[in-house]
């Protein structure tokens, strides 16, 4: 299912264009709209949320995938802590389908997943390892970089069991916002993965917005 | 697929809704035995040489492209290494993405049974059994990862829709994993968080310990996927290292 949103770039209280490859930190207030939005297509937002108030608690995948009883997140899903809390509901999406099975790509998978030469190539957890390294402000480290979502990615199950990686259902433009139900840091690693067609082999640019409650 | 090459080193039983955990050494087999049937037993796995590194479920089902767990699958780290492969299953699905019953979960399904009221009768959950295990380690919260629920079924419809199967959990099944590095091992046996059962359901699970051999190159969950002799050359440069 898809949703546009209502609200206009112009109320917007905050707008930032993150290149591939970096990491975006920023702490999202309760109440407000936070939307990424795909800039090229085909693109993958790799995002971790934290209670910004004890960051102990963050994004659960396995409890949100289990609280709404399906393995996709789309509008209406709330995002689960590990404490059991919604974090922020989805209210508007172009794509229809994200996915929050496949993690984040690691120059140590990519060594599994591609080939053991690829160690050094620049991948997700170098980005978050370095946002927790440069932001020392929000107190986490390695042992807080978890079981992300991968938004604009497509991760088809299969009734058997088996786990495929499909052309993304997302395109130039498209986006996907949620409300923030509590204060919450958002990570965000905007995946340089050149071994896979999560990103079409090219690693794009995304764009994050905020608006506040009022919007 | 005789795994099991060497005599029986140790075996205990564990009630059902309980909790302990193990340091494991590399080429030991594990074997878990769901005895009445309908066992689930929820396992993280940490490097006991560094405890930052963990069992990583993203990793393991997207390297093997699986959404289940069986026989012939490798369970990763997130540094890429092989902690145990699953050399031999009878009950062909375990679930590593549901996650864990909580407090709250089980009371409101099953009610609340305190230690005061009910002793070792209580009603524990898979949420507070690692807390307490992990704490024994100098792990807390932030140390908890998505954990694997051996002897669980929970499928899912072309939509996504996820189903858990009640009649998959059938007595006297085993899942055999080898240990292919040293691995600090924390399990409980509480219920599934999905399990629809009327009761609490309190399912005994014995393990057993076994001296295993070493993964040969023709070993079936090294030549189960490219993926997975990667992996395996992961570990070897981490022992020539060790």
């Amino acid at each position: 299912m898809t949703k546009q949103s209502s609200l206009s770039l112009e109320t917007a209280v905050y707008r930032k264009t993150v290149p591939a490859g970096d990491y975006w930190i920023h702490v999202v207030k309760a109440g407000q709209i936070f939307r990424i939005v795909d800039l090229e297509g085909n693109q993958a937002a790799d995002t971790l949320f934290y209670n910004a108030a004890d960051p102990a608690e963050r994004y659960s995948a396995v409890d949100t995938i289990r609280e709404q009883r399906n393995v996709y997140l789309g509008v209406g899903t709330r995002l689960m802590s590990t404490a059991g809390n919604p974090m922020l509901e989805i209210v508007a999406d172009t794509v229809g389908r994200h996915d929050t099975l496949g993690g984040a790509c690691s120059t140590e998978s990519n060594t599994v997943r591609y080939a053991l030469e690829k160690k050094c190539m620049h991948a997700c957890r170098d980005s978050y390892l370095l946002a927790v390294a440069e932001h020392e402000e929000f107190g986490l480290t390695k042992r807080d970089i978890t079981h992300n979502i991968n938004f604009f990615m497509n991760v088809p199950v299969t009734p058997e069991g088996g786990l495929t990686f499909a052309d993304g259902l997302s395109g130039p433009g498209q986006y996907v916002e949620m409300r923030a139900c509590m204060d919450v840091i958002v990570l965000i690693s905007n995946c340089p993965q050149l071994n896979n067609p999560c990103n079409a082999y090219d690693p794009t640019p995304i764009e994050v917005v905020v608006w506040d409650a009022a919007a | 697929m005789a795994t099991v090459s060497s005599d029986l080193l140790y075996q205990d039983e564990i009630d059902g809704g309980k909790h302990w955990s193990l340091t494991l050494r590399r080429r030991t087999i594990l074997r878990l035995i769901d005895r009445e049937g309908g066992a689930n037993v929820g396992m993280l796995f940490y490097n006991p040489a560094n405890l930052l590194e963990r069992y990583n479920a993203p990793d393991t089902l997207k390297c093997q492209h699986t959404f289940k767990l069986t026989a012939g699958h490798c369970l990763y780290s997130d540094m890429g290494r092989v902690f145990c492969s699953i050399v031999e299953d009878t009950a062909g699905w375990h679930d590593t993405v549901c996650g864990n019953s909580t407090k709250s979960l089980v009371a409101e399904r099953w009610g609340r049974r305190s230690y005061q009221e009910y002793r070792n009768d209580w009603t524990q959950n898979g949420h507070d059994s690692f807390l307490v295990e992990a704490a024994k380690y100098g792990l807390g919260r932030r140390d908890l990862a998505a954990n694997v629920n051996w002897f669980s079924k929970v499928r899912t419809e072309r939509d996504g829709t996820l189903a858990f199967d009640p009649e998959a959990g059938r007595a006297g099944v085993h899942v055999d994993l080898r240990f292919d590095m040293d691995t600090l091992v924390l399990f409980h046996t509480c219920p599934h968080p999905m399990n629809p059962a009327a009761e609490y359901p309190r399912k005994p699970v014995s393990y057993e310990l076994y001296r295993g051999d070493p993964a040969a190159e023709d070993d079936p969950c090294r030549t189960s996927r490219p993926e997975n002799g990667r992996g395996f050359a992961n570990n070897h440069l981490y022992h020539l290292c060790g």
